[in-house]
């Protein structure tokens, strides 16, 4: 029953926070309504038991990309402008509408195969497990790393500017 | 207990915010934003399907530290080719740049 009632209050939450990022003419704002929206999708990693997850989202996600979103809202920021749509917003509006349509009711169509199992509880050492065993995904991290070290030094190449 | 459908139809409605937003916006950075909240959407499918299908496996948490990193990839890389176009054009809306429009 709890988690019913934290289920529905962070999903209108989560869908609140993400139509006022569109919603809002001030990015800065809509930044902040970013970060709730993160906070609450985190918030519902908690009600699906994937505890890790939900604290990588708040670390890397809440604390890292809103961070660097705002600074670059401040960096270009256009007060006069704003964020203004361009003149797509019915048909992207309808377009979007039919595709999440779709979406939904494939959900409720398809006949999911629901295991009776009971999540594990806390999920830390299977993901480490799996992540650095050499038959899970070892592979995939170390290229993650590779990833992750290639955009720090684009991003340093970018914007480096001239000598 | 919300059941899997529950997720899935709010994953649906996020994917479908952040898709209207990543269309209609002129702001460059907007639209990054409305990018972020397309992968929430897809994150939340996806721990969801691992929750009530696999929920011994973790395979679908797994996919999603993935996708997390590689969405902070790619809000760096991003927000560093707007701030190089700012410096060059002054400009952040994505309907004057268009020098590679045909």
């Amino acid at each position: 029953m709890g988690m019913q009632i934290a289920f529905w209050i962070l999903s209108v939450l989560v869908v609140v926070a993400a139509t006022g990022v569109i919603w809002q003419n001030n990015l800065f704002r809509a930044a902040l309504c970013l970060i709730l929206c993160f906070v609450a999708a985190a918030g519902v990693f908690v009600t699906l038991s994937a505890d890790f997850l939900a604290v990588t989202q708040l670390i890397i996600n809440v604390g890292a990309v809103a961070i660097l979103l705002i600074m670059s809202i401040m960096l270009t920021r256009n007060i006069t402008n704003g964020s203004p749509a361009n003149n797509l917003g019915l048909p992207a509006l309808a377009a979007t509408g039919i595709l999440a349509a779709a979406i939904i009711i494939a959900s409720f169509a398809t006949d999911w195969l629901i295991s009776p199992s009971s999540p594990i509880e806390p999920t830390t050492s299977t993901l480490a497990d799996l992540l650095f065993n050499s038959e899970g995904f070892v592979f995939l991290i170390q290229l993650a790393a590779i990833l992750v070290l290639t955009t720090v030094i684009g991003a340093i190449v970018l914007l480096k500017g001239e000598e | 207990m919300p059941g899997l459908e529950h997720y899935l139809v709010l994953s649906a409605l996020l994917f479908g915010i952040g898709l209207t937003g990543a269309i209609i916006k002129r702001n460059a950075i907007a639209v990054l934003m409305c990018i972020e909240i397309m992968l929430a959407g897809v994150n939340i499918a996806m721990v969801a399907f691992s929750r009530f299908i696999t929920p011994v496996q973790l395979t679908g948490q797994l996919f999603t530290i993935f996708i997390i990193i590689v969405a902070a990839a790619e809000v760096a890389v991003g927000l560093s080719i707007i701030l190089a176009l700012y410096r060059h054009r002054q400009t952040v809306d994505t309907e004057k740049i268009d020098l590679l429009k045909w």
